[in-house]
């Protein structure tokens, strides 16, 4: 789970981690009240989930009234486009925060290592600008320091990485606090990433967090009431929403091919083959281990309700699952819902007989059974359309 | 021969009084798999359709001669389980349970380094030797004795590819799957080197899926140690790139994660990597049969 900049700097905020203060907008009324609470110059910051914010115009500087509702107008409402085409973003808010007086700008990031099976801090004297390019093109700048996850990180410990990085030396205290206080926030918060960029020094000599970019694992979220909120209100897809009330593995694609398959990786791999057969997935939905009949209704029921989907391939191999379970779920959906849509299934593993003789003494319409899973991602694409 | 489990596993299964523990207990027992012993805080000296049934993992090692260990446990206790089998004396600890907060992994994964003991999973199935044990949750009627070894971070997928061996008439010395989740006690490197090790192991397929570099290492690892053909799948080149959200991850293992990046790190040494589940089972058995 991503948070946004804001909630973030909240997040840190409550750590002991200095941010800007300020206050989030949904309207240009809201802006432009919080913009004469704060002062001006104030910087109108838009809140969505991608890089890229400023480049983008989703980032401006106001200097009065004027300005911070001509900018509240042009940020709130608008598409933000990532830097490698990821979305269109919508932006429904901004964050209102006072101008800083920016000396200096680092970097600073604690995140999960996967590989090495560590948290790792990396601290750069060249902030505020792409970090992967000053990885690539001056790797000795960015320095790396994995942190023992078994034991607290201190501001002590931190010195010598902010003390390599480069960074003043008048900065040298308030950054190893920051540093430390950033990753306590990572193993108290439950998070697998926390990239700050810039980390400034202000004019007055004080080292503040200017953005955020936060992920937690949505694994812990059970503990974290708080975050687990923002989570819950973050989906604005309303075939996510129905699938997270239903407890169900959903993403949302832009395809017109529903798919049902069981296991993450196997549904995956339907994604995969449904492609290289010419067509293009709706959505991932894993149907998980053990599915009953009851959760395949549930699960049709949001696949059928994306207008887009003209057709549909049920992908399962079972091993706990039951394919006479999955079969009987079929039969029950179409019994409850009008479909609408052509089915391509497949269904091999535990069961598969019982499976595809229910299905065969219930003669659905358009049903389309195909004995591999090759073979049932070509059906379904000439189903939905063709290539 | 075979990998982690064979007929020398003495199973141990905390939960066994649960409903899954004990459906898949003794599930693996019928199998042919040795269930020495349950175990269930307060419930010391009752049994399991005849599988006596300890207060602690260590009392079953110390009483039953258990050696292996399965975690059924629900997510949020599951790793203290972990780390009380760990301090066991076991010498394998298989964690099925899914949804294990990553930071607590972070800790359990060290403290398994540190007493020398094998962490396969968690999220995942478990490992099946065909014809020896089976210890977790593969459906064994879809595999088959014989010499190709599986290892794999999905496991509906494994069943897919091990499903069309057998119908291709091969088997497999021993199936692990891994676990999808970020944080695994046992990556593909631990694996390959077990099975470059068994000499009734003659290829190996691989089946990775996006994200993480464990893909990547494991090419590496495979260009240098494994003298043993292999063959590769990955999944999710059609799946949603994750939205940025900051380049550390990118800087750290010089990798972007997706399936493509990983295809092209393992074709680079030399191991082939199958379009589909089928056609890299197909490339397995051609493979084998030279």
């Amino acid at each position: 789970m991503d948070l946004l900049e804001y909630q973030g700097k909240q997040l840190f905020s409550a750590h002991g981690v200095a941010v800007p203060s300020g206050e989030v907008a949904e309207t240009v009324a809201e802006t432009v009240a919080a913009a004469e609470r704060i002062g001006y110059p104030c910087a109108i910051k838009a809140q969505v989930l991608i890089g890229g914010r400023g480049k983008a115009g989703g980032i401006k500087i106001a200097a009065d009234r004027d300005e911070a509702e001509a900018h509240a107008g042009a940020i709130l409402g608008m598409d933000i486009v990532g830097p490698h085409g990821e979305g269109p973003f919508r932006v429904d808010r901004v964050w209102i925060e006072g101008g800083s007086a920016i000396a200096d700008e680092y970097y600073a990031s604690v995140i999960l290592d996967r590989g090495e099976k560590k948290l790792l801090a990396m601290v750069s004297a060249k902030g505020g600008m792409d970090i992967e390019a000053v990885a690539a093109e001056d790797p000795d700048a960015l320095v790396k320091e994995h942190i023992d996850p078994t034991r607290p990180f201190t501001a002590a410990a931190a010195r010598p990485i902010v003390e390599r990085a480069g960074l003043a030396e008048d900065a040298l205290d308030e950054a190893a606090e920051a540093l430390a206080k950033l990753a306590e926030t990572a193993m108290e918060e439950d998070a697998t990433l926390i990239e700050v960029n810039p980390l400034i020094v202000t004019e007055g000599r004080d080292v503040v967090a200017l953005d955020s970019k936060v992920t937690i694992d949505g694994n812990a979220l059970y503990r974290h009431e708080g975050l687990a909120e923002l989570d819950a209100e973050a989906i604005d897809d309303p075939q996510e929403a129905m699938a997270r009330e239903k407890g169900l593995t959903y993403v949302k694609l832009d395809g017109n091919v529903g798919i049902l398959a069981n296991g993450a990786g196997l549904c995956m791999s339907t994604l995969d083959v449904v492609a290289q057969a010419g067509g293009a997935p709706a959505n991932f939905l894993d149907a998980g281990g053990g599915s009953k009949a009851e959760a395949i209704v549930d699960a049709l029921t949001v696949i059928v309700s994306d207008e887009k989907v003209s057709a549909i391939l049920f992908n399962i191999f079972g091993g706990i699952t039951r394919c006479d379970e999955i079969a009987k779920g079929i039969v029950e959906a179409s019994a409850q819902i009008e479909l609408g849509v052509p089915l391509a299934v497949r269904l091999d593993g535990t069961n598969s007989e019982e499976g595809l003789a229910i299905l065969a003494e219930a003669g659905l319409d358009d049903l389309h059974q195909e004995t591999t899973m090759l073979g049932a991602a070509r059906k379904v694409v000439e189903l939905a359309g063709g290539a | 021969m075979s990998i982690i489990v064979d007929e020398k596993t003495k199973l141990v299964v905390s939960g066994l009084t649960g409903r899954e523990g004990s459906f898949h207990g003794l599930r693996n027992r019928a199998y042919g798999t040795h269930l020495a012993a349950g175990v269930t805080p307060g419930k010391g000296g009752q049994d399991v359709e005849g599988v006596p049934v300890f207060d602690s993992i260590r009392e079953s090692v110390e009483q039953a001669g258990a050696n292996t260990s399965m975690i059924f446990v629900p997510a949020r206790f599951a790793a203290p389980a972990i780390d009380e089998a760990i301090e066991s004396g076991v010498e394998t600890v298989i964690a099925i349970t899914e949804g294990i907060p990553v930071l607590d992994m972070l800790k359990t994964y060290w403290k398994a380094k540190e007493a020398g003991v094998r962490l396969i999973g968690p999220n995942c199935p478990g490992v099946l030797s065909p014809g020896k044990a089976n210890v977790g949750i593969i459906p064994a009627q879809f595999f088959d004795p014989g010499k190709i070894g599986v290892v794999s971070k999905s496991g509906t997928l494994t069943y897919q590819i091990g499903n069309e061996l057998k119908q291709a008439g091969e088997g497999n010395s021993s199936i692990v799957g891994i676990g999808g989740d970020p944080i695994i006690g046992s990556d593909f490197i631990d694996i390959l080197e077990l099975y470059e090790a068994d000499p009734e192991t003659e290829l190996i397929v691989m089946v990775g899926e996006i994200g993480g570099d464990a893909e990547e290492r494991a090419a590496e690892f495979i260009a240098s140690e494994i003298s043993k053909p292999v063959v590769a799948y990955i999944a999710g080149f059609t799946a949603p790139p994750g939205k940025q959200m900051g380049h550390a991850g990118a800087i750290i293992s010089g990798s972007s994660g997706t399936a493509q990046a990983k295809k092209e790190a393992l074709e680079a040494k030399g191991v082939r990597v199958g379009e589909s589940p089928t056609e890299t089972a197909k490339i397995a058995v051609e493979v084998l049969r030279g």
